[in-house]
């Protein structure tokens, strides 16, 4: 039954190796972008900072438009997208498009939330220090938004831990393509057991490591 | 110092406009304590806050040391603003940063360098009386030293007028007391103006040199608290002076 297991190896370690590529890749990017997004979201909602309501319509608008495609679809629609950046539809290069398209938003919409539970008071006070807006963002509401914006990236990780997967599906490779051929076609139930354990391993490491941080961060208790 | 003319206010809200403040004036001298008392939603904090327009006036002038806050750009008034501290009924510390680091917040918006931030903070811990806690995060401070923390923020860029929105109204009495003892020092030994909205009547005994009682908007009475004989003419005084605790029963008996 080990068998099995010893055969697939190579190829289950070359597997995770291209999820984690995907990561890598799709994680920095979508913080990247999706904190500034999220923050122009927060900064131009209706009674905050800016006056810009329109503004805040279409872009409220295009995320959610972008947060309701199915990964599936969306990364079966964006093809053509994806070949134009790429050069290919297939791989694991051209899997993290339609990833980092989706967790742009995912995350820009976390940011926005988080943003809003920062204490009101203290943007007060802040401001009647004489801070500018740029000072209130970096200075006030990141400060006091830092451990809420490490747990959001733990949480955007795991779950595209599990959207890599479908990438799978469509030549992307990873851990889901791996899946695919051993599970599914081969029906090795010893070599997805051992799969599973590893994910489950994975999904708790990041976890256990974004909580640690988390509670590093978060000074107010 | 301050001069507030014809100051009003009006809040849009799901039932229809509501006017927070009605045409209120104030004049506050160098080196007052200033009181404003009311009843909740009277007004005091939206008239508070016109001062440093945080609340900017639908009409009316703010005048401060002779210029009028109303009119200057965005960039002056927050220069300005560097000169008006200000503390709050919730603290509104920056609870990630600690006691040094918040203190520090103020003088680095100003452009201060390291070395002199360093000196100013340590003077300011050293007023509160909170130099030991230099190193601690607020969630670690009861609420005196909170405020107290406060206090060492608002007063880091040296300012001439300290704005305070009900700085006693989440601490025990003999907190109250420390905290308003820390308040009268500063306007005694720095010469710092101070307005002070309360809903406590013992707040502007203990430290008031003036008071205006405010409701429904208006500023409906002024005194001068140094004088002998106060007559308080409206209903709201008479009941304010009267400093009692009164069922709410009685109170209507008492009020009408
Ligand atoms: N930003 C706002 N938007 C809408 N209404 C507001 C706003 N700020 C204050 N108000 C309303 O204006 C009125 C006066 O509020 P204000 O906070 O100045 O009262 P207050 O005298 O300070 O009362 P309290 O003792 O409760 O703090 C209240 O009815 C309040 O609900
Ligand atoms: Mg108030």
């Amino acid at each position: 039954m080990l068998d099995n297991v010893i055969y697939a190896w190579p190829e289950l370690v070359q597997a995770l190796i291209e999820t984690f590529y995907m990561l890598i890749l799709t994680i920095p990017i979508a913080v990247a972008i999706g904190t500034p997004l999220g923050t122009i979201l927060f900064l131009t909602r209706p009674d905050s900072f800016l006056k810009w309501p329109k503004f805040y319509l279409i872009l409220n608008g295009v995320v959610n438009l972008v947060r309701s495609f199915p990964f599936l679809i969306l990364m079966i629609a964006i093809i053509p997208f994806t070949r134009l950046l790429v050069g290919t539809a297939l791989g694991s290069t051209a899997a993290t498009i339609p990833m980092i398209i989706n967790a742009i938003p995912y995350f820009a919409r976390f940011i926005e939330q988080i943003l809003l539970d920062v204490n009101r008071g203290v943007v007060d006070a802040a401001e009647s220090m004489g801070a500018n807006k740029l000072q209130i963002v970096w200075k006030v509401l990141y400060t006091e938004a830092r451990s809420g914006i490490a747990n959001a990236i733990t949480i955007v990780t795991v779950s595209f831990l599990s959207y890599s997967t479908v990438a799978g599906l469509v030549g992307g490779g990873g851990i889901g393509d791996f899946a695919i051929r051993y599970g599914y076609y081969r029906y090795q139930t010893d070599v997805m057991f051992v799969t599973i354990i590893i994910m489950v391993l994975f999904v708790q490491a990041f976890q256990f490591t974004g909580n640690f941080i988390v509670r590093k961060l978060d000074k107010r208790l | 110092m301050i001069t507030l003319q014809n100051i009003s206010k009006t809040f849009d809200t799901a039932g229809g406009p509501l006017h927070a403040v009605s045409y209120a004036s104030l004049h506050i001298q160098q080196g007052d304590i200033y009181g404003l008392i009311g009843f909740s939603g009277a007004g005091k904090s939206t008239l508070l806050r016109t001062i440093n327009l945080l609340e900017r006036p639908d009409e009316g002038s703010v005048i401060v040391e002779g210029q009028d806050l109303t009119k200057l750009s965005v960039r002056e008034l927050r220069k300005k603003r560097l000169s008006i501290g200000m503390i709050f009924q919730h603290f509104n510390l920056l609870n990630n940063l600690n006691v040094y680091d918040n203190v520090s917040f103020p003088l680095e918006i100003a452009k201060v360098s390291k070395a002199e931030r360093k000196q100013r903070i340590e003077n300011c811990l050293e007023m509160v009386g909170l130099l030991d806690k230099a190193k601690a995060f607020p969630a670690k401070l009861s609420g005196g030293q909170k405020q107290r923390v406060a206090i060492a923020r608002a007063l880091a860029n040296n300012p001439k007028i300290l704005l305070c929105d009900e700085p006693t109204s989440s601490v025990d009495p003999q907190t109250t007391g420390s905290i308003l003892a820390a308040l009268q020092e500063i306007n005694r030994k720095l010469g710092i103006t101070i307005v002070i909205v309360t809903h406590e009547m013992n707040v502007i005994n203990a430290i008031c040199n003036k008071v205006a009682v405010m409701e429904q908007g208006q500023i409906v009475e002024k005194f001068d608290l140094r004088e002998k004989n106060i007559v308080p003419q409206s209903n709201i005084a008479q009941f304010l002076f009267k400093n009692e605790i009164v069922l709410a029963g009685e109170r209507e008996v008492q009020y009408a």
